[in-house]
């Protein structure tokens, strides 16, 4: 043994800045010229709702009885002005997916879950498919920039409207469906030619700013006769401002989506780097809302990351009326399953990280137009599963709100909650745990 | 002012807004009813909005926002001016503005006749999804943007940008047109697109009164269908 090989050596060490997967980019970008396209939301690691933990009762609470005292669950939204609100069993309801980045089956499967539990299902981009409308019992019918497939006649079959500003993996950006998904139907149903991009304006056509979309809003209403309730979507960036002006415009709800929040089709550099969290989103809305004495009525639906009971009762207690789910509805229906793990492989992916939702070869027959894919997916099982995968996730969270004294879910506070860490203590206005330390707001010891 | 007395006549100093476009909702295709006026729009926004019957109303005025939006079937004659997004998202029927009309006037509509009698302001016929247009006057900038299909027919000339990043939308223009937007070209004007021409000036009562060899013919080069990055300079 030599001298030279007893010498310590400092062992290969990956840059923090450059780390493989900025280095793997950086090849990409260079060998293609093009950037990043892909569906779903954010990955980065992000401040959630993991990092709240609920206190439960103690000496000075009372819980509630978890097999006899009752929990109420159900929200009613669209109280302000529409003559008919619509009343949810539950309030996780799901998110506004199109058909066109969706399969048919797709669609109804979430209509045939959502209706099994009470809750509503949304259209998306490309308009309303009697699929959607016969399996949704409760059906809120987005009002998009594109206008693809808005119709008066679907207009007065929806139980609400949803007029959309933004989503939250993308605030600010419209869409783009690429040629590949465009079936003869969904050619048919957005008026253009089969299999040409699909652009989605970012901007509404025929107004632009608070004032106007007050107007809007008065139209849509004359236009349904008061009925209706009328939701305003908008991404999460400037929360306090944007849920004071939809409230100002006149909306009956307002739904606010973070950057965990799911896409069809995206770059990667606007999915990970505009907007913000869900949970540095919700409570600046409250805020609003309570500044206007509108809490409670405006409601507020908040989406983006939610995954569990615990993320419903969470997003209630900072003050939230509801939450909208579309990437976990998505994995409940069968998105990104392992029983597909050797066609993902085949696509350069695997079971739980393939988000090419863009190019229609989803293996999993969900975001895909392709015939013989879609037909992997039977709407019937695949409600089933949402179904199930719903009554979960509102149980969950009725264990917390009883564990907390809660007789109905809306009873959860900021108060029940505490930080793990001091970024998610300062967003949510809670303090860190151990302390009464709220960054920001008060001393603490 | 009509030289048929109409059927119904609601007056907006008077009535609430509510209860006219109520009214209009519920006629029904056994109703007499078929002609309505309006008196004192006073600029009031969606007004006969999302009608749904082969109804005739005449709005005696100036009207705001959004005047016979999401319209099926239906005449609306706006005697006056008429604020942004007129005869939006229009599925059937006839609309005619005999003064101007502002922004965005036939916005995504899906199909029926917009005339325009004076001039359509900015984004004329945005992203139009079947209707036809025709406006005797000129029309602003960003007219036809993302247009999708029908046709846009104007008399006067075309501002800044027209028909930029147009799908399958058919321009006409008699006057000049300041610039064309992305993937937006001239194009040969054909027999058959005479013949389209005059049919649509038929529709909007201008038989003999344009020679159709005065106008020329704009639509999509389709360079930008499909996205390449050789093109992402011009979006």
């Amino acid at each position: 043994m030599t001298a030279h090989n007893n010498t310590p050596r400092t062992p290969p060490r990956f840059s923090s800045t450059f780390d493989p997967a900025t280095l793997a980019e950086i090849r990409r970008a260079a060998a293609t010229g093009i950037y990043d396209i892909r569906g779903g939301g954010t990955k980065r690691k992000l401040p959630h709702f993991d990092d709240l933990l609920f206190l439960g009762a103690s000496m000075s609470r009372y819980p509630l009885e978890g097999y006899r005292e009752k929990c109420g669950t159900e929200v009613t939204l669209g109280t302000r002005f529409a003559k008919k609100p619509i009343t949810l069993k539950t309030p996780v309801t799901i998110a506004g997916m199109s058909f066109g980045a969706l399969s048919a089956q797709a669609k109804e499967a979430l209509g045939r879950g959502a209706s099994t539990v009470g809750t509503s299902t949304t259209t998306g981009d490309g308009g309303m498919t009697p699929e959607e409308r016969g399996q949704s019992k409760t059906l809120v019918y987005q009002y998009l920039p594109s206008r693809y497939g808005m119709n008066p006649v679907d207009l007065r079959k929806a139980d609400a409207i949803e007029i959309v500003i933004g989503q939250g993996a993308k605030p600010g950006g419209g869409g783009m469906l690429l040629g590949q998904k465009i079936s003869d139907r969904v050619a048919a149903m957005r008026t253009l030619p089969k299999g040409i991009d699909q652009r989605s304006a970012c901007r509404h056509p025929d107004w632009t700013g608070p004032d106007d979309l007050e107007i809007k809003i008065e139209e849509l209403r004359e236009i349904t006769d008061w009925e209706k309730p009328i939701y305003v979507k908008v991404g999460a960036s400037r929360p306090y401002y944007d849920t004071a002006l939809a409230v100002k415009a006149g909306a009956d709800v307002v739904v606010l989506d973070g950057m965990q929040g799911g896409t069809a089709a995206t770059q990667d550099v606007f999915i990970e780097h505009v907007g913000i969290p869900i949970l540095a989103a919700i409570r600046p809305a409250v805020q609003a809302l309570q500044d206007l004495d509108m809490h409670r009525k405006v409601q507020l639906i908040v989406s983006g990351g939610i995954r569990t009971g615990a993320d419903v009762a969470k997003a209630l207690a900072l003050g939230a009326d509801a939450v909208a789910i579309g990437t976990a509805a998505l994995v409940a229906l069968g998105d990104n399953d392992p029983q597909w793990e050797d066609e993902y492989q085949a696509l350069g992916s695997t079971a739980g990280a393939y988000d090419d939702w863009h190019e229609g070869r989803d293996p999993a027959g969900i975001t895909t137009q392709d015939p013989e894919l879609s037909k992997r997916l039977d709407p019937v099982k695949a409600g089933r599963r949402l179904a199930n995968y719903l009554s979960v996730m509102t149980l969950e969270a009725q264990t917390i709100a009883r564990a907390c004294g809660k007789s109905h879910l809306h009873n959860l506070e900021p108060e029940d909650l505490v930080a793990l860490t001091v970024e998610a203590a300062a967003m949510a206005g809670v303090p860190l745990a151990g302390t009464t330390w709220v960054p920001g707001k008060t001393g603490g010891y | 002012m009509n030289a048929i007395a109409p059927d119904v006549t609601f007056d907006l100093a008077t009535t609430p807004l509510r209860e006219l476009n109520e009214a209009l909702h519920k006629a029904t295709a056994e109703s007499n009813a078929r002609r309505w006026r309006v008196l004192n729009p006073n600029g009031r926004h969606a007004v006969a909005v999302g009608l749904a019957m082969p109804l005739t109303v005449e709005i005696e005025g100036n009207v705001g926002y959004y005047c016979a939006g999401m319209n099926a079937e239906a005449s609306v004659i706006i005697h006056g001016n008429a604020g942004q997004g007129v005869a939006e998202n229009m599925m059937s029927g006839f609309v005619h503005v005999r003064g101007d009309a502002s922004q965005s006037a036939g916005a995504t509509a899906h199909g029926g006749m917009l005339v325009v009698d004076g001039n359509a302001s900015a984004r004329c016929g945005i992203s139009m999804k079947g209707v036809d247009i025709v406006v005797k006057g000129s029309i602003g900038h960003m007219s036809a943007f993302m247009g999708q299909s029908g046709s846009l027919v104007v008399l006067g000339d075309a501002g800044e940008a027209l028909g930029d990043s147009l799908y399958e939308a058919k321009l006409f223009v008699r006057g000049t047109v300041k610039s064309l937007g992305a993937d937006c070209i001239e194009k040969e004007m054909r027999d058959e697109h005479k013949a389209l021409l005059a049919q649509k000036l038929k529709a909007a009562g201008l038989e003999g009164a344009v020679d159709v060899s005065e106008f020329k013919r704009y639509g999509s080069a389709r360079q930008l269908y499909n996205f390449h990055v050789d093109n992402a300079s011009a979006y």
